[in-house]
C-alpha cells in the first residue's frame, strides 16, 4: 500500500491509530455487504477521473452512489443528481466515501458526524491515499465504523476475486469459490 | 441497510489479517476453485477471446473501468493465477506474465523508457541480458550503463538525469555473486528511481528483494519458478511502494497516456498502476504474452518451489564443498562456502541457502573445462539453469560467447570457468558423476 504521511494541519495533537494500518478481510466484507447506498464526496463529472471509474463500477455492482460535489450541484453523474453537500441529499445514507485530500477529510468528517443520526450513516470510508487519524478518532467516538486509505471499488473487486483477473495480489487463500461479496 | 442489527465492526480486529507462509502461498495463492465449475486444479483456459455481456460491458472493459477478460494477449484466467501466485510469493502488489524472462525485461523498458533515456545495470548478469541491454536496446535509443555493483558507489558515477531505473541480479548468473540489495536500494532511493532486481536465481523462497527495498522484481519463470526445464516464461512483479510522483522522471506513469485515451495510470490504479500500465500498454502493443498452457505447466512446477529449493541448495552446498577439496579445481565461487567473499552477504540475503547455480575453475583451463563437460554422464550439457536435473555448461564457449573477453571475465565467465546448476537427484550420484569426469579431465 502507498505510504501516507500522517499530517496534523489543524493544530490538533498528532493522533496515530495503528489499528488502521491494515484491515482484516472480514471487516471490509461486513461493511461492503451491509452498505446499499452511499455518498461519494468529490465525485467527478469527468469520465476519465478515478472517482468516476469507482462510481461506475460500484453502481454496476448494485450500490446506489450519490455524488457530492459543490461545484457541480444540480448536474447529473451516471443518472444520479449531484448534491452540493451531504445535508442537501434528502434520503438515508449508509456510508460516506471521501474522495478528497487527507486535510479536507477532517471537515468532511465533521459534516458526516453532524448528519449521521438523521441520515442513518454507519460507515465513514476514506479513499486510497486519504488518511486522517484525527478525523477517524472523532468518527469512531461518534459511533461510526471507519476505513481509511482504501478504495471501495478495489476492495470489492479484491474480495470478489475480480482484482485477481489482472494479476493483482488479493492476499486471499481459500478453498471456496469466489463470488460477488454483496450477492 | 438492515436496521435490525447494528454493524458490528471493531477497528481493533482490523489489523488481524493472517499472513500465510510461503509454502502455503506456493500451493494456494491466486487459485481458488473455478467460480463456475468448482474445478479445484486451475483449468487451462485455452481460448483467445472472451464474450462481452453487451456493448456497454465491452466499452467498460476497453476503458479499464471494470475488471474482466477481453483477449488472451492481455489477460487470461490461467495466466492470471500464475501472475497472482508469483506476486504473492514475492510479497508484491501485482504481476504481469510474459512469454520469457527476456520479454519481461523488454516490457519494463518499453514502459519506463523513451528513446534517449538511460538506465544503469550491474555488469554481473546473464550474458543474454548483457547483449539485450547493451546492443539490442541501444537500437531503440535506450542506453544502458554497465557498472560493477559490488561497489554501490559505482552507480553514483554513472547516474544522469536521464536514468530511469537501476537493474541487477541479486544473486548473479553465473558467478555466485551476491549484491548488497539494501545498499543498492539506498542509492536508488536517493536518486528517486526504482531498483529492479532479477530474482531468477534466488527465487522468492531464498530471497524476497521487496523486503530489502527493491521496487520491481523480474523473473525468468523458465528457471526455478517452473523448475522442470519444460516451459518458457517471464514475470514482472511490482512492490506497490514506489512513488512515481516524487519527481518528473516518470511521465509514462504520471501524465495522461495518449496510448490509453488520456488515462493517468499512477493516479487511476494507485499502488498497482505499474502492473496495469505494463499490461494495458506494453503487453497489449508489443504482444509477448504467456500462453495458457505455459502458465499451467509453470503453476504445476511452482507448487513445489519450497521443497525443490531446499534440496537444490543442500545438494549445491555439498557439491561446492566436494569441488573445493578437489586437487584439479583451482577455485569455487559459491556464496554458501565460508571461503566466498560473498558469504556474509549470502547469510544476510539468502539465509535458507545460496542457490543451486555456481561456477568453478579448473587448473587445466579452457581445455580441461571442455573435457569435464564432455565426460559427465548424468549432468546434462545445455543452456538452461534451474531444472530438477543437474546441468553443466562452459559459459565462455556458449551462453556468454557473444561477449568480449573482457566482458566474459567481468561477468564471471572466463575461459577456465565451468557453470553448474545442481539438481535434486541423489547427492552421491551427482558427486560421483563429477568425480569420474574430473578424473578424466
Amino acid at each position: 500500500m502507498v505510504d501516507v504521511a500522517i499530517k496534523s494541519t489543524d493544530g490538533h495533537p498528532l493522533v496515530f491509530l495503528p489499528q488502521h494500518d491494515g484491515y482484516a478481510d472480514e471487516y471490509l466484507q461486513r461493511i461492503l455487504r451491509r452498505v446499499k447506498t452511499f455518498a461519494m464526496v468529490g465525485a467527478s463529472t469527468h469520465w476519465r477521473r478515478p472517482s468516476y471509474y469507482a462510481m461506475k463500477y460500484l453502481t454496476k455492482k448494485g450500490y446506489r452512489v450519490i455524488p457530492i460535489n459543490p461545484g457541480r450541484a444540480g448536474e447529473s453523474i451516471l443518472g444520479e443528481t449531484v448534491y452540493g453537500n451531504l445535508a442537501d441529499f434528502p434520503e438515508k445514507l449508509d456510508m460516506v466515501d471521501i474522495f478528497r485530500t487527507s486535510e479536507e477529510a477532517l471537515d468532511i468528517t465533521k459534516d458526516v458526524i453532524a448528519a449521521k443520526d438523521e441520515k442513518g450513516i454507519e460507515v465513514l470510508w476514506m479513499q486510497l491515499t486519504v488518511r486522517n487519524d484525527h478525523a477517524a478518532q472523532l468518527a469512531e467516538e461518534a459511533g461510526l465504523t471507519v476505513v481509511m486509505n482504501r478504495c471501495p471499488k478495489i476492495e470489492f473487486a479484491r474480495l470478489s476475486g475480480e482484482l485477481s483477473w489482472s494479476g493483482i495480489n488479493s492476499r486471499i487463500v481459500s478453498a471456496k469459490r469466489a463470488r460477488p461479496i454483496n450477492a | 441497510m438492515n436496521e435490525m442489527q447494528p454493524l458490528k465492526t471493531d477497528a481493533a480486529e482490523a489489523a488481524n489479517q493472517r499472513e500465510y507462509g510461503i509454502e502455503t502461498l506456493a500451493v494456494h495463492a491466486g487459485a481458488r476453485p473455478d467460480p463456475v465449475t468448482g474445478a479445484r486444479s486451475t483449468p487451462i483456459y485455452q481460448t483467445t477471446s472472451f464474450a462481452f455481456d453487451d456493448a456497454d460491458h465491452a466499452a467498460e472493459l476497453f476503458n479499464l473501468q471494470t475488471f474482466g477478460y477481453i483477449y488472451s494477449r492481455i489477460t487470461n484466467p490461467t495466466v492470471a493465477v500464475l501472475e497472482e501466485r508469483v506476486a504473492a510469493l514475492e510479497n508484491g502488489r501485482g504481476a504481469v506474465a510474459a512469454s520469457t524472462g527476456h520479454a519481461a525485461q523488454f516490457l519494463v523498458g518499453a514502459t519506463l523508457l523513451e528513446s534517449g533515456d538511460e538506465f544503469i545495470s550491474s555488469n554481473n548478469l546473464y550474458g543474454g541480458s548483457v547483449t539485450q541491454f547493451g546492443i539490442s536496446f541501444k537500437k531503440l535509443g535506450w542506453t544502458c550503463h554497465f557498472v560493477d555493483m559490488t561497489e554501490p558507489e559505482n552507480i553514483e558515477r554513472a547516474m544522469t538525469d536521464k536514468v530511469k531505473f537501476i537493474f541487477c541480479e541479486g544473486l548473479a548468473n553465473p558467478g555466485g555473486i551476491v549484491l548488497d540489495l539494501e545498499a543498492l536500494a539506498e542509492v536508488a532511493k536517493r536518486h528517486g528511481v526504482p531498483l529492479i532486481v532479477d530474482n531468477t536465481l534466488a527465487s522468492p523462497y531464498l530471497c524476497r528483494p521487496f523486503d530489502h527495498g527493491a521496487d520491481l522484481v523480474l523473473h525468468s519463470t523458465t528457471k526455478f519458478i517452473g523448475g522442470h526445464g519444460n516451459t518458457m516464461g517471464g514475470m514482472v512483479v511490482e512492490s506497490g511502494r514506489f512513488d512515481w510522483w516524487q519527481n518528473d522522471r516518470f511521465p509514462s506513469m504520471t501524465k495522461p497516456d495518449p496510448a490509453y485515451h488520456g488515462l493517468t495510470f499512477a493516479e487511476t490504479f494507485g499502488d498497482f498502476g505499474f502492473t496495469m500500465k505494463v499490461r494495458a500498454v506494453a503487453l497489449r502493443d508489443y504482444g509477448p504474452c504467456m500462453a495458457a498452457q505455459a502458465a499451467w505447466n509453470l503453476l504445476q512446477g511452482v507448487e513445489t518451489l519450497p521443497l525443490r529449493m531446499e534440496r537444490h541448495c543442500s545438494n549445491a552446498l555439498a557439491v561446492a564443498r566436494y569441488l573445493e577439496g578437489h586437487p584439479k579445481v583451482s577455485w569455487v565461487s559459491y556464496a554458501g562456502l565460508e571461503s566466498s567473499q560473498y558469504y556474509e552477504l549470502a547469510q544476510k540475503y539468502l539465509p535458507r541457502g545460496a542457490g543451486a547455480v555456481f561456477t568453478f575453475g579448473l587448473k587445466g583451463g579452457y581445455e580441461a573445462g571442455l573435457k569435464v563437460v564432455d565426460k559427465v554422464n548424468m549432468f546434462s550439457h545445455l543452456a538452461n539453469i534451474g531444472d530438477t536435473r543437474s546441468l553443466i555448461i562452459h559459459p565462455a564457449s556458449t551462453t556468454h560467447r557473444q561477449l568480449t573477453d573482457e566482458q566474459k571475465v567481468k561477468a564471471g565467465a572466463g575461459p577456465d570457468v565451468v557453470r553448474l546448476s545442481i539438481g535434486i537427484e541423489s547427492i552421491d550420484d551427482i558427486i560421483d558423476d563429477l568425480d569420474q569426469a574430473l578424473d578424466q579431465a
